[in-house]
């Protein structure tokens, strides 16, 4: 997590929370919540209720109803302010970002021509398809493709890395995004998207939280809430004739005062849940920008909580991207230095990772200085798709290393051979994982070179959390299968895909659909667009191309594709945090009914108070308690609903034991010790 | 409790499971379409009723159509048992000469039987003709049940199903279940109970003179009596086997020649559940993975025996009113309880026909202690889902399953899952409404009723008893239970109209959204298991479905229980005289 | 769904004419044959004729007879029914204290507690069963008003009881009727 500049302070943040906390009483807006607009009907009702109370002949003491509705109105209160607490930190951060596009112009060119006429427009009038051209110490004015041109850029204001970045035409580095700057050089780009659609104006609506849909879970969450609180809405409202008729048959008492109902209700109804629902899938987004992550939906994040397969590109994600030479093996009869030299002949202008680490290798395992060759008359032969060699020509030696079958070729060419214990070297490298390249002088070949894949640290362990939470792994590399296979049971995944092409990923993960199974992969590749449109979670690294962008449906700003666990993990977190807190609401209404029911009936029904197990003070006092605390824990669960709860890497039956426990036991439990104590503070101070 | 209390619930509850697990292997493959023996015998007679009908038993129906079918079907069959009772007195086979039922009441016990309630507001042999009992409510009795194990079967194959349209056949379902399940499990036990002494004959009613003379309330002497005949055992068989619960006679199972013996009674009360307790198990086999179906069991037994120990601990007891007077409590509650039964079969019974929705009963509901009487009003206002009807008690706890695995499954972090299929806005939606249609029934005919002049009217028992009495009734009757505490008089214009709607909405209200979300289900996609699925075959889900069952059921009637029995209880007991 | 109407109507009737009828005819049929007496209401017949079903109780009221247990329908076998009273209803506590009071008048010798389902109506209303005790407790006063002694009359009773099917099921009882027609059969009420 490193995101300096998306660090707001809180104390603004809490001020404004709590006013918008009153702002966001307009019943307009509260109906959207049906589980808090009771409340807030039930907090309107009591205070009618207090005020006829004060004027005239109320149904109970002013007191008592004042103190019930101030603390109706404070549960009303508490909900927003979670929400809008939520949606604070969010905001802050979409005003840094939109200072980042604030006053840009754009040179818009008229054709694909550096040297074209441009004009200066605002970047707010940029369409799809135009060219602007972006020269040093400019602002990109809007996401799209570099066509020409390379520059270095400085991402920071998006990405909060502060190393520039490099952007060219063509290949998989040509996207760029509105709002940063170019620091050097000078690149024309293809504008990809309309006004109120880049990028930027999507992590602002994102972080804000204007735009967020309920996601499907939410939905689902929000119909059993609302038909929770209908069935209590009944069980309280019946109450009333059903107290008229004990009032009559039995000869004593009151019938129960609207209040009480009211109270009751507002303490059956998940008002816990209800109360911080929007909080935690705001704090959940929150979360995922905190890591860097822009999700183009909340459903994508919910999706990534239900992910059970992971496609990861070997390279960059398993692997440290390139493979490096470790081990030197000369051929029988060939002096290990003698091979080391050749090695590192052949390797001197390989400007390759590979071809470097050789040099590297002969230089400090062969006690072989580096040697310039600039002066000789040495010719380098290159590597070419078509002889998949290099190599060098050197005073009549000819220096050649590549793939086994390649020099293989070469040497037959010249009447030569690869001897049975080179063969058998290759072979042994090649089932441990390692691409080995065979070194030749002439027509012999002089031994082999182990280059090997090097496994990201933690990687495996990483890979077991997993498992055991039922995430199947799957590594997606180009290379053989033998190569695959030793490189898979060295970084623990559970199977692999050799000689990936675009299609084979693509059939793969429908295939893993078709099982019923949700697929999340990374990309960045132009032809990684098929298979990121495909899976259910789709992350885009930042550097890649604007197509593969666009084709997934999150984009990692840090470009690493190990993200795509933490994506997981916080997709999950939602969905926890959301059952544990339904949970703990319903489980907490067990204690209430204790407090007041007995309350409720006092006058009637005196035998009730059997079931005041709590033994409060009075009923007026019981009913107060259970309002107070009612408020006060949505309060207390603030942190929960904006943390998150943790999430541990368990199967789902152990997760399920131990969540039920604390939050299922728990929420019955901790209703009965706060209740009491309530009770017993109000009682002491002499408010009830 | 005494030992031999207990001894006779466990033998019960033994035997039960041991019957039925073979007959739940039995159910699915009927319901599955394979030939079984019964089928090679009754095959023929069941494509000629497919060939009279024109139907043809492999056209599978989506959801829309299979809903209409069963709505069809259920409409004429209540019109017609409407019309039998309006109509009795010009048709045939009405020796005594009855007039035409009043509509009210007709309406009542029309809807009461299409929706194997058997709620009964008429009186028995004085009100309906043989050619009402026979046409309208025997048949009634089979085709009710048959469609409960029809929408279960179509519920349970959405489940088994994945992106598929349709989910059956409702004619073959309901062809099959009445052929091969529901007819031959009635033969054998009718006949049984028959050996035993249960009446079964046409022949007229037995007159015998009496070995005293008596004298009658009006001071008459009376030297004859009345033995009433008919063909009782079969009717019996049908209505403990299809959770109908309606009578031969008058006063139920309570009557001795309607349950003569204790054998009788024990063999009468596990047909109250065993066919439910078998389907569960046929789910399973349904489902393809046979631990579903026993957790679902397993959840109904973890419900069931506590409150069955309840409630037989409450009839052990004596109200120390009673004791106070001179009456030895050590028998327990005898009053409306039979010697034969004693107070522990009677208890047992009592849980079992609500726990079921059969409503039968051996002794009078509305003469047990408080807490006694709290039991089978609170299983049926569960929701008639533990063991519940046949059929529509495993669909309604497979609702609550829904329910479960959504509150707890969002908990392991994922999106809920049953079974393979994933719980969304819509399933929850659908789930909502059954639990609360019959809910809202319960809660809100009681306030109707006790706020009325005419729901008063029927009261029968003074206070909070009688409070009881419109409670239970009401739960009865949205739950599609039918048993009462009888001193209600529920045959009154209001009693009639009111209960009728809570039976009709208690039972297509919940059938239309079932069958909606088996539409819903079957067209998902299945979710393999893995370590990420939370796991609804285990203990801890067990404990769970039965944790969210009580829960809900307890949280919306806590507060009318505790106007009710339980404050009833905490008067007899005497903690404030 | 109008489709549905045609095999909706037919197959009521035809599953009507199955269940309603073949059904139970066939149920007769076999009862008929196998089980005739019992599916006949399990008759006590007399040299007279049918005194009575052994399933179904009868009124009686003299010292000499062992009572049966209170009815709400006075044993009316065309009718059958149950008080409906809960514990705390007055109706029933009055009832029972009467109840008490017959007895005790009865057999002024008669110790409290008085065996429950003595004093407590059946659920039918026409049990044909009163538990040992229940007997026992009538034993003094039986024996007396026939000049018989009391073990005699406990022996009868003895011979008279029924115990639990199988040990496991129901509770022990008597069957009134037969007792009392044993009874008659030793020593002829006056």
């Amino acid at each position: 997590m490193h995101s300096p500049k998306h660090k707001p302070a809180r104390g603004p943040i809490i001020r404004r929370a709590a006013i918008e906390a009153f702002t966001k009483l307009d019943p307009r807006r509260m109906v959207r919540n049906p589980v808090m607009f009771v409340v807030e009907v039930g907090s309107v009702l009591t205070t009618i209720l207090a005020a006829q109370a004060l004027v005239g002949e109320g149904e109970a003491s002013f007191g008592f109803i004042a103190g019930v509705a101030v603390w109706l109105w404070f549960t009303v209160l508490f909900a927003n302010f979670a929400e809008a607490l939520a949606e604070g930190r969010g905001k802050a951060q979409a005003e840094s970002l939109r200072k980042a596009r604030q006053h840009v112009q754009a040179r818009r060119l008229s054709e694909r021509d550096r040297h074209a006429r441009a004009e200066q427009v605002p970047a707010a009038q940029l369409r799809r398809g135009d060219l602007v051209l972006v020269i040093a110490g400019d602002t990109i004015p809007g996401d799209g493709d570099v066509v020409e041109g390379i520059a270095s850029v400085d991402e920071s204001a998006v990405t909060g890395e502060s190393a520039p970045v490099i952007r060219e035409s063509g290949g998989d580095r040509s996207a760029v995004t509105g709002g940063t700057r170019v620091l050097s050089d000078w690149i024309i780009v293809e504008i990809r998207s309309n006004p109120g659609e880049t990028f930027l104006d999507r992590m602002i609506a994102m972080v804000e939280g204007a735009k967020r849909k309920k996601t499907p879970n939410e939905i689902a969450l929000d119909i059993l809430l609302a038909g929770l609180s209908l069935v209590f809405l009944l069980a309280c409202a019946t109450l009333y004739p059903f107290s008229l008729y004990a009032l009559e048959t039995r000869g004593q008492g009151a019938p129960v005062p609207i209040t009480v109902l009211v109270a009751l209700l507002v303490c059956l109804i998940p008002t816990t849940i209800g109360g911080l629902l929007s909080a935690i899938g705001i704090a959940g987004m929150d979360r995922l920008i905190r890591v860097n992550v822009i999700a183009t939906s909340g459903r994508a994040v919910e999706a990534a909580g239900d992910v059970d397969v992971l496609l990861l590109d070997k390279t960059g994600t398993i692997t440290i991207g390139n493979r490096q030479a470790v081990e030197l093996l000369p051929a029988a009869g060939v002096k290990v230095e003698a091979l080391a030299e050749a090695a590192q002949l052949a390797s001197l202008a390989d400007e390759t990772p590979e071809g470097r680490s050789i040099v590297v290798l002969a230089k400090e395992k062969y006690g072989l200085r580096q040697r310039e060759l600039a002066n000789t008359e040495a010719r380098f032969i290159a590597f070419t798709a078509h002889t998949r060699m290099s190599g060098v020509d050197l005073a009549g030696r000819e220096i050649r290393k590549g793939a086994a079958d390649a020099i293989g070729k070469h040497l037959k060419a010249k009447g030569g051979g690869l001897s049975p214990d080179i063969q058998a070297l290759v072979q042994t490298i090649a089932k441990s994982g390692g691409t080995p390249l065979v070194v030749a002088e002439g027509s012999r070949a002089l031994g082999v070179v182990h280059l090997k894949d090097i496994v990201k640290g933690g990687i495996r362990e990483r890979f077991a959390e997993f498992r055991r939470i039922g995430i199947e792994t799957i590594m997606i590399t180009g290379d053989n299968p033998q190569t695959a296979g030793a490189i898979a049971a060295e970084a623990g995944v559970d199977s692999f895909q050799a000689e990936a092409t675009p299609e084979t990923k693509l059939a793969l993960i429908r295939g893993k659909q078709a099982a019923g199974h949700l697929v999340a992969m990374t990309g960045d590749g132009t032809n990684d667009a098929p298979a990121l449109a495909q899976a259910d979670v789709a992350v885009a690294m930042n550097t890649g191309t604007q197509a593969a962008k666009e084709a997934g449906n999150m984009v990692d700003l840090d470009s690493d594709p190990t993200k795509l666990l933490d994506i997981v993990e916080i997709g999950k977190q939602m969905l926890m945090t959301r059952g544990a807190l339904t949970t703990f609401s319903v489980a907490n209404d067990v204690a209430k009914y204790f407090a007041i029911i007995p309350a409720a009936f006092a006058g009637t029904y005196p035998d009730l108070r059997a079931l005041d197990l709590m033994r409060l003070h009075s009923p007026q006092s019981a009913v107060l308690a259970a309002v107070i605390f009612n408020a006060i824990i949505i309060i207390l669960l603030v942190p929960i609903a904006l943390r998150g709860v943790k999430v541990r890497p368990h199967p789902a039956a152990a997760l399920l034991r131990r969540n039920l426990l604390v939050f299922g036991l728990g929420g019955l439990v901790a209703p009965f010790i706060g209740i009491k104590l309530i009770d017993l503070v109000i009682t002491t101070i002499g408010v009830a | 409790m005494t030992a031999h209390a207990l001894l006779q619930c466990g033998v019960y509850v033994v035997v039960l499971v041991a019957l039925a697990v073979p007959l739940g292997g039995y159910c699915a493959r009927v319901l599955g379409g394979e030939a079984t023996l019964v089928q090679r015998l009754l095959g023929p007679l069941e494509r000629g009723l497919y060939r009279a009908a024109g139907v043809r038993p492999d056209d599978e129906m989506d959801w829309r159509d299979y809903t209409g079918a069963v709505l069809w079907f259920n409409l004429f069959g209540l019109l017609v048992v409407y019309g039998l009772q309006r109509l009795q007195h010009l048709l045939p086979l009405n020796p005594q000469e009855l007039g035409p039922v009043a509509p009210d009441l007709a309406f009542n016990t029309a809807v009461s039987f299409a929706s194997n309630t058997n709620w009964q507001a008429y009186g028995g042999e004085t009100t309906l003709s043989y050619l009402t009992q026979m046409v309208g409510l025997t048949t009634q009795n089979f085709v009710s049940a048959a469609t409960g194990i029809a929408v279960l079967a179509a519920l349970a194959r959405a489940f088994s199903r994945r992106r598929a349209e349709t989910i059956g056949n409702f004619w073959a379902d309901l062809v099959r279940s009445t052929l091969y399940i529901l007819l031959p499990l009635s033969l054998v036990l009718a006949v049984a109970l028959a050996a035993d002494g249960v009446v079964q004959t046409f022949a007229p009613a037995a007159e015998v003179e009496l070995m005293r003379a008596a004298t009658g309330p009006e001071g008459q002497v009376i030297t004859q009596q009345t033995i009433p005949l008919g063909p009782g055992a079969s009717q019996i068989a049908i209505k403990q086997l299809g959770t109908n619960g309606g009578g031969f006679y008058n006063i139920n199972s309570a009557h001795p020649l309607e349950n003569p013996t204790p054998l009788t009674n024990v063999l009468e009360c596990l047909a109250i559940l065993l066919i439910p307790a078998a389907l569960c198990l046929s789910f399973g086999k349904i489902v393809a993975d046979r631990r579903q179906g026993w957790a679902v069991l397993g959840a109904m037994f973890a419900i069931f025996l506590p409150l069955l120990g309840l409630c037989v601990w409450s009839e052990g007891q004596l109200a120390p009113q009673l004791v106070e007077l001179g009456v030895d409590p050590s028998a327990g509650n005898l009053e409306g309880k039979e010697v034969r039964f004693g107070a522990a079969a009677s208890a047992l019974w009592a849980t079992a026909t609500t726990a079921a929705s059969n409503g039968s009963v051996n002794a009078m509901h509305d003469s047990f202690n408080p807490l006694g009487g709290l039991v089978p009003m609170w299983l049926m206002q569960v929701g008639e889902v533990v063991f519940g009807g046949v059929g529509s008690g495993l669909y309604g706890m497979l609702v609550f399953a829904i329910l479960a695995v959504f509150l707890a499954g969002l908990m392991v972090g994922r999106t809920p899952e049953y079974l393979g299929k994933k719980i969304e806005a819509f399933e929850v939606k659908m789930a909502a409404l059954v639990i609360l249609l019959p809910s809202a029934g319960v809660l809100v005919g009681t306030a109707i009723a006790v706020a009325s002049e005419a729901g008063r009217a029927g009261i029968s028992n003074p206070g909070i008893h009688g409070f009881s009495e419109v409670l239970y009734g009401f739960s009865s009757a949205s739950n599609n239970n039918g048993s009462a505490f009888a001193g209600l008089g529920a045959n009154s214009f209001f009693y009639n109209l009111a209960l009728g709607l809570c039976m009709l909405i208690g039972r297509y209200g919940i059938i239309v959204p079932v069958l909606a979300l088996a539409g819903a289900l079957a067209r998902k996609q299945t979710v393999p298991p893995g370590p990420g699925t939370m796991p609804t075959h285990t203990p801890l889900f067990v404990f769970l479905l039965a944790a969210i069952v009580v829960l809900v059921g307890a949280l919306t009637f806590v507060p009318a229980l505790a106007l009710g029995p339980i404050v009833e209880h905490l008067q007899m007991t005497g903690a404030h005289p | 769904m109008l489709s549905a109407i045609r095999p909706a109507l037919i197959l009521l009737a035809l599953l009507t004419v199955v269940t309603g009828a073949v059904y139970p005819l066939a149920v007769t049929g076999i009862a008929d044959l196998l089980f005739h007496d019992e599916a006949h209401g399990s008759l006590v017949v007399a040299t007279a004729g049918p005194v009575g079903s052994e399933l179904v109780g009868q009124n009686f009221t003299r010292p000499g007879d062992f009572w049966s247990r209170p009815s709400a329908v006075h044993y009316d076998a065309k009718s059958s029914g149950a008080s409906n009273m809960g514990p705390l209803h007055e109706g029933l506590q009055e009832a029972v204290a009467a109840r008490i009071a017959t007895l005790q008048a009865a057999d002024p010798e008669a110790e409290l507690p008085v065996p429950a389902d003595l004093v407590l109506a059946s659920g039918s209303g026409l049990d044909p069963h009163i538990s040992p005790a229940a007997a026992r407790y009538q034993a003094r006063r039986v024996a007396r008003a026939r000049g018989l002694p009391t073990a005699e009359v406990l022996a009868l009773i003895e011979g008279h009881t029924e115990g639990r099917t199988l040990g496991i099921l129901g509770e022990p009882r008597v069957n009134v009727l037969r007792l009392n027609r044993a009874l008659e059969e030793i020593q002829p009420s006056p």
